[in-house]
């Protein structure tokens, strides 16, 4: 995504392009654990979708259906708050895949 | 028609604001600017302004009622002074980073502790590095002037900077003097009509006002930040010349007083300028080459044209009404000797702090300082650079 100099920005901070928060990609911010969804554990409360401060859970048909891991930053909050006995999403390692030359 | 009126420092800004009539005006009383408050409240309650005035619960507030008031599209203005505008601080940096033209008249004081409520500059200088423009009055009548030409400066659409004008704690604040008091239509006329950029308050266009920015923005966006300030030069001189134009005083970025043929200079700001004047007439019917020369603009600093007045002198004073601890020199000195720097020709300088806390300045402490400089230029050498005036060793 190519970055304006300072003297394209608009004045004042004023952000003209409003919703542009989808641009920018909050999964990156993941380090080390990911949230899985148990689909048959789940009861279709909506606390995660609620609670989850980067909309990362991804609602179809009125239906919880899984985690968007482009926003998801891992903050485990979803799995918190799952009331169900069994939880219907609980945290993982998630394995980080480290660029190309940076690998030792 | 302009008419004389006897008003206090307080009353005059009062009475600008009531010609100007702002959409919002956010304050919350602290002395001794408290009396700007109260006029402008009175004038709010006898129907003589229609802008709407808010006493919030601190000048923290204060400042972020102004923000909200200029954000949503709104001509905003506030005063305040000393730990009031220490409390407005983090606001400040962010009226002036969102390039909203809110004008603040400052009654100028010092900070505690210990606890004071006399004037110097340490509030203002304090709030130097926050994006304002800063403005420094030598009476009421230019206080009056000021106020009026700061909308002009921060509304310009180049500019879009918040401007504070400074006058003297209970020295101007409190004392009676005649003010040539303008017309209330001529006051308008000079203002103009007030369009802002972006208002938030516009159903047509969606907006973020004050987002956050990561390592990859922040820097580009204080950068552009800088843009208005920087253009602020030209615009404070045309300002100026319209308004000696229009109302007979004309304003530029420093006064000079009897600086045509001399030698030594004493720079020095605000109401003490006024009892220096008294004392380079009187050195000069000694026979002395001194002059005066008085900064009105400190933000944007007019290093060049300060400089270049200056670099002929054989040797100049520097008072500042405030101290900066830890800094070779206070904040006026560091301004000038920086600016000389790169003119091989430039004079000895040195620097007081005089004042701190509403100390009085005498005739006869300009002349001390007078006799000091003389004795530079006699000797070549300077002793000592940083020094306090009518202070108890």
């Amino acid at each position: 995504m190519k970055k304006e100099s300072w003297k394209e920005l608009t004045i004042g901070t004023i952000n003209l392009d409003a919703g542009n928060s989808v641009k920018n990609l909050t999964g990156t911010w993941r380090s080390g654990r990911k949230p899985q969804f148990i689909k048959e554990n789940c009861i279709q409360c909506f606390f995660c979708w609620l609670y989850c401060p980067h909309f990362a859970i991804m609602v179809e048909d009125e239906e919880v259906k899984g985690i968007n891991y482009d926003y998801c930053t891992g903050c485990g909050i979803c799995s918190v708050e799952c009331p169900t006995k069994e939880k219907a999403i609980v945290m993982v390692e998630e394995k980080i895949e480290l660029a190309e030359g940076s690998k030792k | 028609m302009s008419t004389l009126k006897t008003l206090n420092g307080n009353q005059t800004i009062a009475e600008a604001v009531r010609q100007i009539d702002p959409d919002v005006m956010a304050a919350y009383p602290i002395t001794p600017s408290t009396a700007i408050v109260e006029t402008i409240a009175q004038f709010r309650a006898d129907g003589l302004i229609s802008g709407e005035f808010v006493c919030p619960e601190s000048e923290h507030s204060a400042m972020s009622v102004c923000i909200g008031a200029a954000s949503a599209g709104g001509r905003v203005m506030t005063a305040t002074a000393s730990q009031g505008l220490a409390l407005m601080w983090e606001m400040l940096y962010i009226a002036a980073g969102l390039r909203l033209p809110i004008v603040a008249a400052i009654v100028n004081r010092s900070l505690s502790a210990p606890i004071n409520i006399h004037g110097d500059h340490s509030d203002t200088m304090g709030a130097r590095d926050s994006g304002w423009i800063q403005i420094y009055s030598e009476n009421s009548q230019e206080a009056y002037d000021n106020f009026i030409q700061a909308f002009r400066i921060a509304e310009h659409l180049e500019v879009r900077t918040p401007v504070l004008v400074g006058l003297d704690g209970f020295i101007i604040s409190h004392s009676m003097e005649v003010i040539q008091v303008e017309d209330d239509q001529k006051v308008k006329e000079f203002i103009g009509e007030y369009k802002p950029v972006y208002p938030l308050l516009d159903p047509e266009r969606k907006m973020t006002v004050g987002p956050i920015d990561f390592t990859d923005y922040y820097f580009e966006h204080k950068r552009n930040q800088l843009e208005g300030i920087e253009n602020a030069p030209s615009v404070i001189e045309a300002v100026g010349k319209e308004f000696g134009q229009k109302f007979g005083r004309e304003y530029g970025f420093f006064e000079e007083y009897r600086m045509d043929d001399a030698e030594v200079c004493i720079v020095v700001m605000s109401s003490a300028a006024g009892t220096c004047k008294d004392a380079v007439d009187e050195l000069r019917e000694e026979g002395k080459k001194v002059g005066l020369l008085k900064p009105r603009i400190f933000r944007p600093f007019p290093y060049q044209k300060i400089a270049e007045a200056l670099k002929k002198m054989r040797a100049v004073a520097v008072l500042d009404r405030c101290s900066s601890p830890g800094a070779f020199g206070a904040p006026l000195f560091t301004e000038i000797r920086n600016a000389l720097y790169d003119y091989d020709q430039r004079p000895k300088i040195i620097n007081y702090v005089y004042g701190l806390g509403g100390r009085d300045i005498m005739i006869e402490h300009f002349k001390q300082v007078a006799a000091k400089l003389e004795r530079i230029t006699e000797t070549g050498k300077v002793d000592e650079i940083y020094g306090y005036l009518n202070l108890r060793e």
